[in-house]
């Protein structure tokens, strides 16, 4: 990373490097429970380790797998998990503006463009931390949650029966603690309930793995005919959750700013780089305005 | 099954996914129908996701240890968990409930 790296400056004294650093340990430590259940849905080792070293999104792993455990097919199962990477294709363009990565440096971004680095890197105000945060978290991350999935993925090969150790319920917990982060407003809760009332229904008439499938075309008609700006029943709604850059696991870690979707954005389009925000326009980055205030300034 | 193919299209297609915000000029991707999409697809989803995965057998919606698993992985987030404990309450929910006879 040559020309990227920081200077003369030390890592250790860049705040967005340890932001960076923490979120990384935070993240990478549940790459144990990627692998854990990965083997338990039925892939193998490398299978799994391919998941991790390769595709590199949690979001999108873990869907992988929750399709297969559910006796979906690898088909369903790839298409769910590249549905739900499409917002790693914002988070390029966010970055592509803000880090402005040249050469190969690019290649080896995009790859490590995932919801934590993302954060990190729009958290920064300065250039050079954005940098410094977005290498630090992203390759720290891939790091350890690589590192951590073998760990995941011997022991879950060595329990057995995954279903005895409740493997099974650990991965319901784990679809919904990555969903509870952006249920922030009314209208993300609607969209959750609806497609889960959809998939409900569709289960009995479709083949496994569809369903979600299903709901995913709901959601995304929803979106595609959502009207930008805010909602005149919901005021306020920025912030709600639905901005694909919003930061998951926030409760993992302590140092943490404030959310990354009230942040940078305001530079950004000041840039003249378009950046795709539905709703941004409408709100500005008003500080210290709470979402659920539902008060207009 | 061998699920090797898909989980090598799956992670072309995700790096594909990425680089495309690198390498496609802003103004083409970039308009607000396609970041509402995406933020509605991945609320979306992991709804569905957890839906099926706590409810799920097949082709029939079966209410079984993974249901408590669901209740106490939600008090597990309303009480502010980190995500592994969520993951870990998850799990000791099914496990018990399976220990006390509930399939």
């Amino acid at each position: 990373m040559g020309l990227e790296r920081p200077p003369a400056m030390n890592l250790r004294d860049s705040p967005a490097a340890k932001i960076g650093a923490s979120i990384a340990i935070a993240t990478g430590l549940y790459g144990v429970s990627f692998g854990a259940l990965s083997v338990a849905s039925g892939l193998d080792f490398w299978q799994t380790m391919a998941l991790s070293l390769l595709l590199f999104s949690g979001g999108s792993q873990f869907a992988f797998i929750g399709v297969i455990a559910g006796g979906g097919t690898g088909l369903a199962a790839m298409s769910a998990s590249a549905l739900l990477g499409i917002r790693n294709g914002v988070y390029g363009m966010q970055l592509n503006a803000l880090l402005r990565p040249t050469g190969w440096l690019r290649f080896a971004a995009a790859h490590v463009t995932i919801d934590e680095s993302t954060a990190t890197a729009t958290g920064q105000v300065e250039p050079g931390e954005r940098k410094r945060g977005f290498w630090v978290a992203g390759l720290g991350i891939y790091l350890l949650w690589n590192v951590f999935t073998a760990a995941g993925a011997f022991l879950g090969n060595a329990l057995g029966d995954p279903r005895q150790w409740g493997l099974d319920g650990a991965a319901v917990a784990a679809f919904l603690g990555l969903l509870w982060p952006r249920i922030r407003a009314f209208q993300p809760a609607a969209i959750a309930v609806v497609c889960a009332v959809v998939t409900l229904l569709a289960v009995p008439f479709v083949a496994p793995g569809v369903p979600i499938l299903v709901a995913a075309l709901v959601a995304g008609l929803v979106g595609w005919f959502r009207r930008g700006g805010t909602p005149d029943h919901a005021p306020g709604h920025v912030g709600d959750g639905l901005e694909p850059d919003i930061e998951p696991y926030r409760h993992d870690a302590a140092t943490r700013l404030p959310p990354p979707a009230r942040r940078g954005r305001g530079e950004v389009s000041g840039q003249g780089d378009v950046l795709a925000r539905g709703d941004a326009p409408a709100h500005g980055d008003a500080p210290g305005r709470h979402p659920e205030s539902g008060v207009a300034p | 099954m061998n699920f090797w193919l898909w989980v090598l299209v799956a992670a072309a297609i995700a790096y594909l996914t990425k680089l495309l915000g690198y390498l496609v000029p802003a103004k083409v991707l970039a308009n607000p129908r396609m970041s509402r999409v995406a933020g509605t697809l991945t609320i979306g989803l992991l709804a569905s996701l957890t839906v099926v995965n706590a409810a799920a057998s097949g082709t029939a919606v079966v209410l079984d240890a993974r249901v408590g698993a669901l209740v106490a992985a939600a008090v597990a987030l309303w009480l502010k968990a980190p995500f592994l404990v969520v993951v870990i309450v998850g799990a000791l929910a099914a496990a018990g409930l399976r220990l006390l006879g509930w399939p």
